[in-house]
C-alpha cells in the first residue's frame, strides 16, 4: 500500500493554478505544437512509414460469416507457395485477452468460433502483401454455420443462440440498475412529464490512417512492436500474457498515430499475429490493415435503444429521470462494462437530476464488437436526455436555454448519483451560446425550415482508476535537464493528434523559462518511458500535465535556490522565461541564461533530473458501481445549432454551430479550439450522415456484411459538408487541473447531435428521436403528421408565452 | 508480373525504380523512393491523403499507375519545402493548428498548394471545394481553411513587396 505522502500531491506555495512567476510565459498562448512542422513536410513517421531489412508483409484471413463454428482449417496449400514464411491459426495463440480484466473474451484469431463477419481466423506472413493475399485465398475453412444474431431484439428472444461463449446468461454483455431518490414518487408529483424512445444508431472512428503494426522479434528473445495504438500500456501488458513473454522482454512503441478517436484503445488481432509471425519466421513483419478491414475491426459508438421518463415542475425544477437502455454491443465485451455503466452514470450534470434510475442492457450480437468512440457511452444518453428537456421546456412554456440555466447544479457539489463536481462554468456556456447565436431574435422567430436549438453536456477529465486495479501512479513523468540548456521529458503519453506532447512541453517551458524548440518529448516508449495508461477518457491534458508540473516544479525550486544563492535574493525573486534567467529586483544586474542557470545547479547539487506523478483522489458514490464515472475534474459544453431543411427533399443543411466549452483554463487555445472544432463536427456527422450498419442475408451473402466499408459508401463529412463552427472557450479554472485545465477532447461532441435535433423541431415541428436526421428520415416525419401545424403551435405558444396544450410530446 | 524500370520526375529531379505494371504511383514513391510523407488512407481514390501534385494538377496516387506517369512532373509533400525552409503554406499549417494528427495533411496540402497556384487569392468557398476531396477526421476543417487563408495573404504581401522592389 502507498503511504499517504505519496498519495498526496505536492503543495505548491503559489498554487496548482497559478503560473511560478506571477504571470504566464507559456501557458494561454497561441503556440505551435512541437510536431507540428514533422506533420507539415511529411517527415513524422507512422507505423506504415517504418520498414526494417528483412521485413515481411502479414495478412489476415477473415470469416465470411457472421456465426460459425469452425469445424477445421487447412492451410497446407497455404504454405506450399512460394514467398509464404509462415501461417498460423487461433492455435498458436490460444490465450484469451480483453481489455477490461473481467472480460477477456477475444482471442488474437477464432480457434473454435467465429462471432461476426471479418472475425479473424488466420494469419499469412510472406514476402509480399500480394503474395500474402493470394495465401489466404488457399486456406480452406470448414464451417458450421450457425444462426445469426443481428440486433437487439433478436439477441433478447433468442437467448440459446448465443453470440459469446463466456457470457453467464444468453446473449446477456452486462447489466447495471441504479437507483437515486424515489423516482417513481417523483414523477407523480411533477407538473409535467415526458416520456420517448430514441434510437442512436451505431457509427465508428474513421481515423484517416489505418490500424499498422510492425513487430521484430530480435536474437536475444526480445519483441519490439511498433503500433498505431493510443494504449501502449495495455498493449504491452497484453502481448506479454498472450505470446507467453516475460513483460520486461516486451518493448511497445507508439510512432506517430494518423488519428484514433477511441477506435485504437485496446489490443487488436494484428499486433498479436504480426508478433507471433516474427515469433515464428525470426524477422520483422509489418500488418497494414485495409481501409475495409478497420470497418470491421470497429469498436465504434454502441447503437443504443433508450427511454426516457422526465418530469419537471412549473418551475423549471426538473423532479426524476427514468431511463432504461437496450445497447447493441457486438459480438466481444471490448469495454463494454464501463460503457454500460457509463450509459448512466455520465448523465448526473450539468443539471440536478432530483432524482434518477437507470436500467442498462449490453447484449452480444453477430456484428463487429463496439466499444469507445470519443465521448464513450455517454453521447446517446446525452442527446435523449437533451432532447426530453426541449420538449419539457415546451410544454411548461419555458425557453429552453432558461430550462437548462434554472437547473444547472452549482460548482463545488454533488451529483445525484455522488460524483463530486468541482469547477463548473456551464452558466457561462449557456450565456455565450445565447449571445453569440443571436438566439433571442431566432428561437421560434425564424420562417419555416429555419432553426435554432440548444443543448448542453458534462464530461469526465479522465477516469478516476486505472482499468486493472492497482496502485500505481496513473501517469508519470522523468524530467532530464541538460547542461547544455535542454529539457527532456521522458513521459507514457499517447499523442494522438490533440497535441498531448505538447502540453507537457508547454508546462516545462512554463516551469524553467526554456524556449519550445529546447524541450525534447521522448513519448509512449515502454522502454524508455514511465508509464502513463494512454490517451482515453480525455485523460492525458489533466493526469499527466499534473505529473508534469511536479517534476518541473522540483527542478525549479533547486535552480531558483542556486540562484537566489548567487544573488543573495529570495527564491520568489528568481524568474526564468524566454531562455533567461532573472531577478525581479533587479533584473539589469541579477540575470544569466537558462542554460547557465541549469549548469550553475548542476554543480550545486549534482545531476539534474527529477519525477513527477498523478494519481486521482479516492472519489465516487459509496455503492457498487460507484467508482464508474468518477473523474478528478468535468469539463462542460453548450451548443446552439441553426439549421436549414429543405422542405421538399428533407435535407437538413446545419448552417452554424456555436460551441462553448469549459475546458478550465486553455493551455494552448489552439489546440483546444481544434478538440472543439472536431467534436462538434464529429458529433454533426453522427447526426445526419454516418450509419456503421449491416446487412441482413440475401442472396448472394449471410447476414452482417457491413453495408458499406468504404469511405465512398460510409460518408463522413467533406470540406463543403461541415457547418461554420465557432469556438468559444470559457475557462474556470479547475483547483485539481494543471494550471486549473480540464479536458477538451471528447466533451464538445455531446451537444451537436441534440442541438441539431432540437433546431430541426424549431425549423420544420418535428421531432427526430432516431439517428441519423437524413433525407428519408426527415421526410418520413414531414409527412408523418402535420409538422406545420405543430410549428405554427409551438411559435403561438412561444409567443403568448404559456405552456404547451396537453397531448402527445413524441 | 514482369518488373520493369520506372522513370519518374518528382520533386524536379529524375527517379527510377522498379515496378510491376500494377504498382500504383503511390507504392513506387512510398515503396520504391523512399518518400513515404504521401499517405495510404484507402487505397481506392476515396479519401486524398495520397494526393500528389501532377503537371499541376492534384492526383490520386493510390488509383494511379506508376509507369502511366512516366515524363510526367510530380510534386509529392516533400517538394514543397525550399532550400530546407518549409513552404509558407506549410507554415501556415502549423500556425493555425491545421494539422492535427497530420495523417491527411500532406494530401491537404498538395490540393491547397495546386490551388494556391491557380488561384493566389481564392475565396472560403473556393477553398472548400478544392479540398473536398480530401478527408480530415480531425479538424473539422475550419483550422485548415485559415491556414490556407494565411497562406494565401502572406504569399500574396510577400509577391506585392517583391514587386515594389
Amino acid at each position: 500500500m502507498p503511504n499517504d505522502d505519496r498519495l498526496t500531491p505536492p503543495v505548491w506555495p503559489e498554487g496548482r493554478t497559478l503560473p511560478p512567476g506571477g504571470a504566464f510565459s507559456t501557458i494561454g498562448r497561441r503556440n505551435r505544437k512541437i510536431e507540428g512542422l514533422a506533420k507539415v513536410t511529411g517527415r513524422a513517421m507512422y507505423a506504415d512509414d517504418l520498414t526494417l531489412p528483412r521485413m515481411l508483409h502479414g495478412k489476415l484471413k477473415r470469416s465470411i460469416h457472421a456465426h460459425a463454428r469452425i469445424r477445421s482449417i487447412d492451410a497446407s496449400e497455404a504454405l506450399e507457395m512460394p514467398g509464404v514464411h509462415a501461417v498460423i491459426t487461433g492455435r498458436d495463440l490460444p490465450t484469451r485477452y480483453g481489455i477490461i480484466p473481467w472480460t477477456e473474451d477475444e482471442q488474437a484469431l477464432c480457434e473454435n468460433k467465429v462471432g461476426y463477419v471479418g472475425d479473424a481466423i488466420a494469419a499469412v506472413a510472406a514476402d509480399s502483401e500480394l503474395i500474402a493475399e493470394e495465401a489466404l485465398k488457399r486456406i480452406r475453412v470448414d464451417y458450421e454455420v450457425l444462426p445469426a444474431v443481428a440486433d437487439i431484439d433478436t439477441a433478447f428472444a433468442h437467448p440459446e443462440w448465443k453470440v459469446n461463449e463466456t457470457s453467464k446468461d444468453g446473449n446477456i454483455s452486462k447489466q447495471v440498475f441504479l437507483e437515486f431518490g424515489d423516482v417513481e414518487r417523483a414523477l407523480a408529483a411533477s407538473d409535467a412529464t415526458v416520456e420517448c424512445e430514441y434510437w442512436y444508431e451505431g457509427s465508428t472512428h474513421t481515423p484517416i490512417e489505418p490500424h499498422c503494426c510492425l513487430a521484430e522479434f530480435d536474437a536475444t528473445g526480445f519483441l519490439t512492436v511498433w503500433s498505431s495504438t493510443q494504449v501502449a500500456h495495455y498493449l504491452h501488458r497484453d502481448l506479454a500474457k498472450v505470446l507467453g513473454l516475460p513483460t520486461q522482454r516486451v518493448r511497445v512503441i507508439q510512432p506517430v498515430v494518423g488519428g484514433a478517436f477511441g477506435g485504437k484503445s485496446e489490443s487488436f488481432s494484428l499486433e498479436f499475429c504480426a508478433s507471433k509471425l516474427s515469433m515464428i519466421t525470426g524477422r520483422p513483419v509489418k500488418i497494414l490493415y485495409t481501409r475495409e478491414e478497420v470497418f470491421y475491426a470497429h469498436r465504434g459508438r454502441h447503437p443504443m435503444r433508450l427511454r426516457y421518463r422526465t418530469g419537471v415542475r412549473r418551475d423549471g425544477t426538473l423532479t426524476g429521470v427514468d431511463a432504461k437502455i437496450a445497447i447493441d454491443g457486438g459480438a466481444y465485451s471490448s469495454f463494454g462494462l464501463v460503457t454500460t455503466y457509463y450509459s448512466g452514470q455520465l448523465l448526473t450534470a450539468p443539471y440536478d437530476l432530483g432524482t434518477y434510475r437507470f436500467d442498462s442492457t449490453r447484449v452480444f450480437t453477430n456484428k463487429p464488437c463496439c466499444g469507445p468512440k470519443r465521448g464513450h457511452g455517454s453521447v446517446q444518453p446525452r442527446f435523449a436526455f437533451e432532447c426530453q428537456l426541449d420538449k419539457l421546456a415546451e410544454k411548461i412554456g419555458m425557453d429552453p436555454i432558461e430550462l437548462r440555466r434554472r437547473n444547472t447544479m452549482r460548482a463545488n457539489s454533488r451529483t445525484v448519483n455522488g460524483m463530486r463536481v468541482t469547477s463548473n462554468g456551464f452558466p457561462q456556456c449557456l450565456d455565450a451560446v445565447e449571445r453569440c447565436s443571436g438566439w433571442g431574435e431566432k428561437f421560434r422567430r425564424m420562417p419555416y425550415g429555419r432553426g435554432v436549438g440548444v443543448a448542453g453536456s458534462m464530461y469526465i477529465s479522465g477516469t478516476n482508476y486505472c482499468i486493472y486495479p492497482n496502485e500505481m501512479p496513473q501517469s508519470a513523468v522523468q524530467l532530464k535537464l541538460d547542461r547544455s540548456g535542454r529539457a527532456t521529458v521522458f513521459c507514457g503519453i499517447s499523442d494522438i493528434g490533440q497535441g498531448a506532447e505538447s502540453v507537457l512541453a508547454y508546462i516545462v517551458c512554463e516551469e524553467l523559462g526554456l524556449e519550445l524548440r529546447d524541450v525534447r518529448v521522448v513519448a509512449a516508449d515502454t522502454d524508455l518511458t514511465p508509464v502513463d495508461l494512454g490517451s482515453y477518457s480525455s485523460r492525458e491534458t489533466f493526469m499527466c500535465g499534473n505529473a508534469c508540473l511536479d517534476a518541473a516544479r522540483k527542478l525549479r525550486r533547486e535552480i531558483a535556490a542556486t540562484l537566489a544563492g548567487a544573488w543573495g535574493c529570495e527564491t520568489s525573486q528568481v524568474t526564468l522565461a524566454g531562455g533567461v534567467a532573472c531577478s525581479t529586483r533587479d533584473p539589469e544586474r541579477e540575470h544569466m541564461s537558462v542554460k547557465e542557470a541549469f549548469q550553475r545547479t548542476e554543480a550545486r547539487v549534482g545531476t539534474l533530473g527529477s519525477v513527477g506523478w498523478y494519481q486521482s483522489p479516492k472519489l465516487g458514490g459509496d455503492y457498487r458501481g460507484g467508482t464508474i464515472g468518477a473523474s478528478p475534474a468535468y469539463s462542460f459544453t453548450a451548443h446552439v445549432a441553426e439549421v436549414e431543411c429543405d422542405v421538399e427533399t428533407g435535407f437538413v443543411e446545419v448552417k452554424k454551430i456555436w460551441i462553448a466549452h469549459d475546458c478550465g483554463r486553455a493551455l494552448n487555445p489552439v489546440s483546444v479550439e481544434g478538440q472543439m472544432e472536431g467534436s462538434a463536427y464529429m458529433g454533426f456527422a453522427e447526426a445526419l450522415m454516418e450509419a456503421q450498419v449491416f446487412k441482413p442475408a440475401a442472396t448472394h451473402h449471410g447476414p452482417g456484411l457491413h453495408h458499406g466499408p468504404s469511405l465512398l459508401d460510409y460518408r463522413i463529412p467533406t470540406s463543403l459538408d461541415t457547418p461554420e463552427l465557432e469556438s468559444l472557450i470559457i475557462e474556470s479554472v479547475d483547483p485539481e487541473g494543471p494550471y486549473g485545465a480540464k479536458e477538451a477532447g471528447e466533451g464538445p461532441l455531446h451537444p451537436s447531435v441534440p442541438a441539431i435535433a432540437n433546431a430541426i423541431y424549431d425549423a420544420l415541428g418535428i421531432r427526430c428521436d432516431r439517428l441519423p436526421f437524413d433525407p428519408p428520415a426527415v421526410l418520413r416525419l414531414l409527412r408523418a403528421g402535420d409538422a406545420r401545424a405543430r410549428w405554427q403551435a409551438a411559435r403561438s405558444q412561444a409567443a403568448r408565452g404559456e405552456p404547451a396544450r396537453a397531448g402527445r410530446s413524441c | 508480373m514482369s518488373t520493369s524500370i520506372c522513370r519518374l520526375r518528382v520533386n524536379g529531379e529524375s527517379r527510377e525504380c522498379a515496378v510491376t505494371p500494377g504498382t500504383t504511383l503511390l507504392e513506387a514513391l512510398r515503396y520504391g523512393l523512399g518518400l513515404t510523407g504521401s499517405k495510404q488512407g484507402c487505397d481506392k481514390g476515396d479519401c486524398g491523403a495520397c494526393t500528389v501534385v501532377m503537371d499541376g494538377a492534384p492526383v490520386l496516387s493510390c488509383i494511379s499507375l506508376a509507369l502511366a506517369c512516366e515524363g510526367r512532373e510530380v510534386v509529392t509533400i516533400e517538394g514543397l519545402a525550399r532550400e530546407g525552409r518549409p513552404h509558407p503554406l506549410q507554415d501556415a499549417f502549423d500556425v493555425t493548428g491545421g494539422a492535427q494528427c497530420g495523417f491527411c495533411t500532406p494530401g491537404i496540402l498538395m490540393s491547397a498548394w495546386a490551388l494556391l497556384e491557380r488561384e493566389p487569392r481564392p475565396t472560403r468557398r473556393e477553398i472548400a471545394q478544392a479540398l473536398s476531396g480530401n478527408l480530415c477526421r480531425c479538424t473539422g476543417y475550419t483550422k485548415i481553411f485559415e491556414a490556407v487563408e494565411l497562406a494565401s495573404r502572406r504569399m500574396s504581401e510577400a509577391a506585392a513587396a517583391e514587386g515594389a522592389r
